[in-house]
């Protein structure tokens, strides 16, 4: 198992991070946006386990911080999709150009 | 190289492809199911990472709960086939030219930290995970547990709020729909009308 070190991991995820980035300044699309979100905080949650089992393997910290991160995650997701069923309800469109108002 | 590092090599270039293709993808059906993908091989990361009970996790909250999400909620607000509108030449150079440059600097300075990796043998164990996450010593996660278990509360009852029908709020549309029920109820008793008439007249012919 240490024929892999820390490092490449982290450029793994590093790497990830900067694809979720790209694709949230890409995209107009408002789920297209959430799926961007959700690499980046695989990306981070892939970073918490890593570094919990290379550096600190007597501890849970990352673990914890990890499932932490998951729930959160699912909240938030579930969250961002009904406003945007009810922005798509009021405004008949989910690009963030059309959503230009805060009150409709 | 050993098998061990050529299976996280081939891991790595699934998630990074899956991941790339899920932002770069034309249509939003293909890039959902390109995320999934990209998901189950992070999934298959903490598996080779020893951490069999974040896989599972991951497997059932990311792969089963919030993918199927977005791809209901794909299915409820534009049509799945459609190809979604081509970016600005100009913003597709500098969003890449930002991640290129941010992975640069964080590749930088990955590589030049040094980190002193401990030699100890990683295992965890779901038991000591929960008695850990539910201790309420100096190193229980037993308040963040409770906070959590308040925000996801605090979070069902915001999307039931905000993604029910506000039938109090807006008495402007409820009435717009209650006259058209109103308009379509005639209509079908003007013909019943009317075929009563040619009945009554046949009668009075015949």
């Amino acid at each position: 198992m240490s024929a892999v070190p820390l490092t490449h991991i982290l450029f793994v995820s590093t790497a990830l991070f900067f694809i979720g980035m790209y694709g949230l300044f890409t995209r107009r699309n408002m789920i297209s946006m959430l799926m961007s979100i959700e690499l980046i905080l695989n990306s981070i949650n892939i970073n918490f386990v890593a570094f919990n089992k290379y550096l600190y393997p007597d501890k849970l910290d990352g673990v914890f911080f990890t499932v932490f991160i998951i729930t959160i995650a699912a909240a938030e997701a579930a969250v961002a999709i009904a406003i945007i069923i009810n922005l798509y309800r009021s405004h008949k469109s989910i690009d963030v150009e059309d959503a230009a108002e805060l009150r409709y | 190289m050993n098998a061990s590092a050529i299976i996280f090599y081939a891991i790595s270039a699934f998630i990074l492809g899956a991941g790339l293709l899920a932002v770069t993808s034309r249509k939003i059906f293909r890039s959902a199911i390109w995320l999934l993908f990209s998901l189950v091989g992070i999934a298959a990361l903490y598996f080779w990472m020893q951490v069999e009970f974040i896989a599972a996790v991951q497997i059932v909250v990311y792969v089963g709960g919030i993918v199927v999400l977005i791809i209901f909620s794909i299915f409820l607000t534009q049509e799945s086939g459609k190809e979604m509108p081509k970016p600005q030449l100009r913003k597709i150079i500098f969003s890449v030219l930002a991640a290129l440059f941010g992975f640069g600097a964080s590749y930088n300075l990955i590589s030049e930290y040094g980190f002193k990796s401990s030699t100890k043998q990683f295992t965890v164990s779901v038991s000591e995970m929960g008695t850990q996450m539910l201790s309420t010593t100096e190193h229980g996660y037993i308040l963040p547990f409770e906070v959590v278990s308040m925000l996801l509360l605090a979070a069902m009852v915001g999307c039931i709020v905000i993604a029910m029908k506000p039938a109090e709020e807006k008495p402007a549309e409820p009435k717009e729909a209650e006259v058209k029920r109103t308009e379509l109820k005639p209509a079908p008793a003007e013909t019943v009308v009317v075929i009563s008439e040619t009945v009554i007249e046949e009668e009075v012919a015949s």
